[in-house]
C-alpha cells in the first residue's frame, strides 16, 4: 500500500471525503453571504455588525474558516504532488501553503471575535 | 522504490500544442480558480476586517470599494468563486454517477461554463449597475 505522510487524512479516500464535506459547507456559506448582500443593497454598519455578531452566523463563519483550511489543503496538496516532483521543492510549497492557511485561520478568528 | 518501466510510447508535454477538450478546459479552470481564491483570501479577510472594525473603517472601506480597480479585483474574486462552486457541483454530480459518459462529460462541462458565465455576468451587473 502506498502511504503518504503529507496528505490530510493519511488516506486518499479520507481526503476525497473531506474535500467534499468542506465543499458543501463552503458552498452553503457562500450562498448565505451572497443572499444577505443581495437582500441588503443599502447595507449600514449597524446592520452588518449585528448580522456578523449573531451567534449562529459567528459559528457558521468559524466552521467555514476551518473548512477553508481543510478544503484548500487537499487542493493545494494535490497541486503540489502533480507539479513538483523534487521532494524539497514540494515540501517547501506545502509548508508555505500550510503556513498561509494557519495564518488565514487565526486572522479570521481574530476578526470574528474582535469587533 | 525506483520503478523502471521500459516505456517507448511518445510523450507530448508541450502544452502549447495540446488542444484541451471542453471537460479538460473546465477541469483546469476549476484548479486555477481554486488556487486564485487561495491567493485572494488575504484580500477578503482584509475587507472583512475593515468592514467590522468600526463605523469609520466601514465607511472608508465603502469608499475604497467604489474605486474601479478594486471593484475589478472583487469582481475577479467573485467570478472565481462562482466558477469554482458550479464546477464543484458538477464534480459531485459526477461522483454520484451523473454525466460520467464521454457525451455526458462534454455536456456537463458546457453547462458548467455556460451557467457560470451567465452568473458571472449577473454578478458584474450587480456590482456596477446602480440599484
Amino acid at each position: 500500500m502506498v502511504t503518504n505522510v503529507t496528505n490530510l487524512g493519511r488516506s486518499g479516500l479520507s481526503d476525497w471525503m473531506m474535500q467534499r464535506v468542506t465543499a458543501v459547507m463552503l458552498g452553503a456559506y457562500f450562498l448565505m453571504m451572497m443572499g444577505f448582500f443581495v437582500c441588503h443593497p443599502q447595507l449600514t454598519y449597524e446592520e452588518w455588525r449585528s448580522f456578523m455578531g449573531n451567534s449562529a452566523v459567528r459559528i457558521a463563519s468559524l466552521i467555514s474558516f476551518l473548512a477553508i483550511g481543510g478544503h484548500a489543503w487537499v487542493g493545494l496538496w494535490t497541486i503540489s504532488t502533480d507539479y513538483f516532483k523534487p521532494t524539497g521543492i514540494r515540501f517547501l510549497f506545502q509548508a508555505a501553503c500550510g503556513l498561509a492557511l494557519v495564518v488565514y485561520f487565526v486572522w479570521g478568528v481574530q476578526i470574528l471575535w474582535g469587533f | 522504490m525506483v520503478l523502471t518501466v521500459e516505456d517507448k510510447r511518445p510523450v507530448n508535454l508541450d502544452l502549447t500544442t495540446i488542444k484541451l477538450p471542453l471537460p479538460g478546459f473546465a477541469s483546469i479552470l476549476h484548479r486555477v480558480s481554486g488556487f486564485a481564491i487561495f491567493l485572494a483570501l488575504p484580500i477578503l479577510l482584509w475587507v472583512l476586517d475593515q468592514s467590522l472594525m468600526n463605523e469609520g473603517s466601514f465607511a472608508a472601506l465603502q469608499e475604497v470599494l467604489s474605486g474601479f480597480l478594486i471593484k475589478l479585483i472583487i469582481f475577479a474574486i467573485l467570478a472565481g468563486l462562482i466558477f469554482h462552486l458550479i464546477a464543484g457541483i458538477k464534480h459531485m454530480l459526477m461522483d454520484a454517477g451523473i454525466g460520467e459518459t464521454l457525451e455526458g462529460a462534454r455536456r456537463g462541462a458546457a453547462i458548467t461554463i455556460g451557467l457560470s458565465g451567465l452568473l458571472i455576468l449577473i454578478a458584474g451587473a450587480w456590482l456596477w449597475l446602480p440599484m
